[in-house]
């Protein structure tokens, strides 16, 4: 059992996620594309390329590294079956995140969210919740286009996060940020689709190291 | 500065209450199901009666007669019940062995809500998806407008009870928003049986007052009855088609019954009205209230009987004349601290 749990710990990308994505899918998904000068957030200024009439291009070798920390995180999260809750609160792409998590077996919160949530569990939905062990953002503003409630909630309770940053928004309080855009459809339906790949690749290994140990 | 070291379990034991209420685990319930089951033999055998045919009425006709009680609070009273009637539905514990809760949106809070929403919206994009498939070869199907009086939607209450859940008022219109923008849609027939677990049948129409027809008796006349009440009065009515006029209350002629002209008068007005005053013959018994009243009544009772003779325009214009409503204005009941229903006592300044 602990050589189920160590052996994962000792390579830099035991499952592999670098293969999921290139700059190229990056690029072809305008993960690039941030907002306007105005919006830009102080905090975001490393992970800015560059600004073309008026509009900030994010950039993407930081991007791909962080990425592939990010993903790696997630596929060992899920290899030692962990909670991963996935949040977001843009509407238009509320459906599509719903649908991607139920289809890793994941847990979903795209709705508004109550305060005591993660604070008060044991008095919201009763003595002995297990909360969750990983935090996705999507999109870490709110619908007030302030930092959503969640990462500071993460924080307080000491759940770790992935999020996906954007130029207006604050990356302090994420463990592993991911600056990107997350309002184009092409680039969240990419996220998706890698966050998925990830969590199914760690599920899968995790089924196969326990075959192994069974049948010694 | 003093710093508590050392808390009994007591002082750091939360609120009780906070809690919600009691939850049932499931081997509870179902050691509930057989004694109830086991009971209701018991009890059969006590009564006599056969164990395999013992209905739920008898059960509670036999505890009714075992445990007579006074109270007038009917479910106040010893019941014996199936546990599923007693016990309110109730949610089991939400999460499996490991602590991973079984539903996915189990963090949301209003799981069954949220992912009842989710399963219209994707329902909602299919047949959008459907409808651009079709209108790409222009193959769109014309709306026919659906009769809408024959049905209505689920109320917030029967939706909670479905749900197992507390509602908030705008997520049961945003809910029903969403089912209207379903069945708009030119497609959204495709979807309509699970749209129809959320609609309901309307019942029947209102109840049109069915006129009965003419009877005939022995002799070949043509008569009809007619009941009428006032106050505390009543009376029933039986007017017969051919006559000079003759009005007898109770085998008394009405001007030794009534002496005064006001009730007389009420007598005589349906037939005034309708222009037949001496070509009716009545008979009619009545108990109960006072001079007034009895004529009321007698009035209301003649009416209605003499709806049978006549067109529906009359029927109408005696409606609308007030001829065939009951008065409901009956004694008002006189209020403790107060002389009478509304007088008060005389009020004194010292």
């Amino acid at each position: 059992d602990d050589k189920l749990l160590s052996e994962p710990l000792g390579h830099p990308d035991f499952f592999n996620v670098k293969e999921l994505f290139s700059l190229k899918d990056l690029f072809d998904a305008r993960v690039h594309l941030g907002h306007k000068k105005g919006c830009r957030h102080r905090f975001m200024e490393p992970y800015i390329f560059g600004c073309r009439l008026d509009q900030d291009i994010i950039d993407l070798d930081q991007t791909m590294q962080h990425l592939q920390l990010a993903l790696n995180f997630t596929a060992h999260v899920a290899y030692r079956k962990g909670i991963i809750l996935f949040v977001s609160r843009k509407r238009q792409f509320s459906h599509l995140v719903e649908s991607t998590a139920r289809e890793c077996g994941e847990y979903a919160h795209t709705r508004y969210w109550q305060g005591g949530l993660l604070t008060n569990a044991h008095i919201q939905f009763g003595p002995g919740v297990r909360l969750p062990d990983l935090l996705i953002f999507l999109s870490s503003l709110n619908n007030v286009f302030e930092s959503h409630v969640a990462i500071r909630d993460a924080a307080k309770m000491n759940i770790p996060t992935v999020g996906v940053v954007d130029t207006n928004c604050n990356p302090c309080l994420i463990t592993y940020p991911i600056p990107g855009n997350d309002d184009s459809p092409a680039a969240v339906e990419l996220y998706c689709k890698l966050f998925r790949m990830a969590i199914i690749r760690a599920k899968d290994k995790r089924r196969q190291m326990e075959a192994f140990d069974e049948l010694r | 500065t003093l710093r508590l070291i050392y808390t009994t379990t007591a002082l750091r034991k939360r609120n009780v209450g906070a809690s919600g209420p009691e939850k049932y685990t499931e081997a509870f319930i179902k050691k509930q199901i057989e004694e109830f089951n086991l009971g209701k033999r018991h009890l059969a055998n006590m009564m006599g009666e056969d164990p395999e045919t013992f209905t739920q009425e008898d059960i509670d006709k036999a505890i009714a007669y075992l445990f007579p009680s006074g109270l007038f609070e009917k479910q106040a009273r010893p019941m014996m019940k199936h546990p599923s009637e007693i016990f309110p539905e109730q949610r089991k514990i939400q999460w499996g062995e490991d602590g991973r809760p079984f539903h996915f949106l189990f963090y949301t809070g209003k799981q069954s809500y949220y992912s009842l929403m989710h399963e219209t919206y994707e329902k909602l994009l299919n047949v959008q998806k459907h409808q651009d498939k079709l209108s790409a070869q222009d193959l769109l199907p014309q709306k026919e407008k659906r009769n809408l009086a024959g049905s209505r939607w689920l109320t917030k209450i029967e939706l909670e009870e479905m749900l197992l859940e507390k509602l908030s008022d705008n997520d049961y219109l945003r809910f029903i928003q969403l089912l209207q923008k379903l069945m708009a849609m030119p497609c959204g027939d495709m979807e309509e049986k699970y749209i129809q677990k959320f609609s309901k049948e309307v019942p029947a129409q209102l109840q049109k007052v069915v006129i009965e027809p003419l009877k005939y008796d022995e002799q070949g006349v043509a008569f009809s009855t007619g009941e009428g009440t006032r106050k505390t009065a009543k009376a029933t009515a039986i007017v017969y088609g051919n006559g000079t006029g003759k009005f007898t209350v109770n085998g008394i002629d009405i001007l030794h019954y009534f002496t005064v002209l006001q009730d007389r008068e009420q007598l005589l007005f349906p037939f005034q009205f309708l222009g037949r005053v001496g070509k009716h013959d009545t008979v009619c018994t009545v108990s109960g209230g006072g001079r007034s009243a009895q004529a009321g009544a007698i009035r209301l009772a003649t009416a209605k009987a003499l709806r049978s003779f006549v067109t529906e325009k009359e029927v109408e214009f005696m409606r609308q004349a007030g001829l065939l409503t009951r008065d409901p204005r009956v004694k008002e009941r006189k209020k403790p601290g107060q002389e009478g229903a509304r007088r008060k006592f005389t009020w004194k300044k010292r």
